[in-house]
């Protein structure tokens, strides 16, 4: 099956400095029906890869080398009003604040019909229709349509985020670090929400997390990311279970578990800089 | 002494907030209803719950920072409330505080070494050069260098910052320290080793913790005895094995299915019913 999309060695360096790699050679793929987890510490460049996915990489930042095929096109190569036309149609977003991401002054019903009206057209009572089929979709009685986001919690606010983002049912469904501000009963719902929406509109997710539950509850493939490179990729079994890579190893043992079974183990930086030789080839 | 160095009884904070058509009406949220709880010396005393359920505000209240509506804490054996001005602040010295946010709880314009020593400096104790040893050996312990002194807490990363909020609260070797979050706005890797340095220090200084925190599985291994809140209340507590074992309220069965990592929870985790209620 080809992929839905595939990142070909993807480098991004900030405009002065050249030099300093903070994607570095990235390639991976993600399938349509399926979630590719992209999980690492902060400052490993996961969110600017799905940033530059998304094509909205800051102007700070240059794109030095690298292709981003999105069903067969190439994203890189498009001009700005084609990737708008892509952005909210056939690629949906979701970011991690979900106050900082809604407009305060609209109310929810507005923002989530605005991608509808601009991309389908729809307008009057067949708009209306359409955004309170998503309110339910996601689990919010449709009277909330008439609400501001500051009426709602977090977790109704990011359910509003991910109606949004499906509004036009996207193949592809960037989710950056959507649980994180989320209490953890919450985050559970979203999840299944996310992973449920995700099978029955055969889209293709990804996912940027820094939680290994997460990865562990819905990936089906992982990519782990360390200073700007791929240190592993592979399926969620054989990354969780059987790490080939040292990085991938310490930082699985800093993970507490639910048993309180596990000795924790903090990374060991300075010998992991002496084991970078021994880097595993990564297959995807 | 005895066995609990800390303990909270009927412990009360209301908050009015403002309701109805423009905010005429008063509506009373009682962000602690009736708070029990009991610290034994040198171990560690979780305290879960969702956001809004008065975890925070139960910190603040136990260590006097917020005056409360009703009930006392008594820490060995006195009650706070009852204690004049001047030696409720000389009790202050055993009862610190590690905060979540090690961006928002340092002071910009402060070198490390100041914002360290300044509790020494505060309480009177020891001369000059005794502080500084003092401020210089504590670094240290939390792995920092002396020429981190002079530096200002932008140079720092968020576990190094964490590291400093850490040392402030232990340089004035306390009995009690009540930790917010202080875990939670780190990267795992980074957690972990925070985790593994308030173990130790635990050890070495026999600290006592009530241990803040919305993360179950950092409560499993850092706790003791837990303690979860909801709406203000302590629905349940009791030893950390039990509880994780045999919760006994849908509230709790409920927030340990909600530990990401457990697979099979996800396709037949239900709405929360109780939750919602």
């Amino acid at each position: 099956m080809a992929a839905l999309v595939s990142i070909e060695e993807l480098t991004i360096a900030p405009l002065d400095q050249p030099s300093l790699k903070l994607v570095n050679n990235v390639s991976f793929a993600i399938q349509s029906g399926k979630t590719t987890c992209v999980v690492g510490e902060s400052g490993s460049g996961k969110s600017l890869t799905a940033l530059s996915v998304m094509g909205l990489l800051s102007n700070q930042l240059k794109r030095q080398h690298g292709k981003i095929l999105f069903q067969g096109q190439d994203l890189t190569l498009l001009s700005a009003e084609k990737m708008r036309e892509i952005r909210g149609r056939q690629i949906g977003m979701i970011f991690q604040e979900p106050m900082t991401s809604l407009n305060p002054v609209l109310t929810v019903g507005y923002q989530i019909g605005e991608s509808l009206s601009v991309h389908l057209g729809l307008k009057g009572d067949a708009l209306k229709k359409k955004v309170a089929e998503l309110l339910e979709q996601v689990g919010i009685p449709a009277s909330r349509a008439n609400s501001y986001p500051d009426e709602l919690s977090g977790g109704q606010r990011q359910r509003v985020m991910i109606a949004m983002s499906i509004a036009c049912e996207p193949a592809l469904l960037i989710a950056d670090e959507p649980t994180t501000a989320l209490d953890v009963t919450v985050q559970a719902q979203i999840l299944s929400l996310l992973d449920k929406l995700k099978a029955s509109m055969n889209m293709g997710m990804l996912l940027i997390t820094h939680d290994f539950g997460v990865v562990a509850d819905v990936a089906d493939h992982v990519v782990v990311m360390f200073r700007g490179e791929i240190v592993e990729a592979g399926t969620v079994n054989q990354v969780l279970n059987k790490p080939k890579h040292p990085y991938t190893k310490a930082l699985l043992d800093c993970v507490p578990d639910a048993e309180g079974k596990k000795l924790l183990k903090p990374i060991d930086y300075a010998w992991l800089k002496d084991s970078k030789s021994k880097k595993v080839k990564v297959a995807s | 002494m005895s066995e609990f160095i800390l303990k909270a009884r009927d412990l009360n904070k209301f908050y009015t907030q403002r309701s109805g058509r423009f905010g005429f009406g008063t509506k009373i949220v009682k962000a602690l209803d009736n708070v029990n709880l009991d610290l034994r010396h040198a171990q560690t005393l979780a305290v879960v719950g969702e956001s809004g359920s008065g975890k925070s505000t139960l910190a603040r209240c136990l260590l006097q920072l917020q005056p409360l509506d009703g009930g006392s804490v008594f820490f060995q054996g006195r009650d706070l409330a009852d204690l004049p001005a001047v030696e409720l602040r000389k009790q202050r010295r055993h009862l610190q505080m590690i905060f979540q946010d090690p961006f928002a709880s340092l002071n910009p314009r402060m070198n490390v070494g100041e914002i360290v020593s300044e509790g020494l400096l505060i309480h009177g104790l020891g001369d000059r050069d005794e502080r500084y040893q003092k401020t210089k050996h504590m670094l240290e312990r939390v792995g920092l260098r002396e020429s981190d002194m002079k530096k200002y807490p932008h140079e720092f990363s968020g576990g190094q910052r964490q590291r400093i909020g850490i040392a402030r609260a232990l340089v004035l070797s306390p009995k009690v320290v009540v930790c917010d979050e202080p875990v939670s706005a780190l990267d795992v890797s980074i957690q972990a080793q925070i985790l593994l340095l308030l173990k130790e220090l635990q050890k070495e200084m026999s600290l006592s913790y009530i241990f803040i925190t919305h993360d179950l599985r950092v409560v499993r291994h850092i706790a003791d005895e837990v303690a979860v809140m909801y709406q203000g209340k302590i629905i349940e507590n009791g030893n950390i094995a039990d509880i994780y074992q045999s919760p006994k309220e849908e509230y709790t069965r409920n927030l340990l299915s909600a530990i990401p990592g457990q697979k099979q929870r996800i396709a037949s985790f239900k709405s929360r019913v109780i939750l919602e209620s």
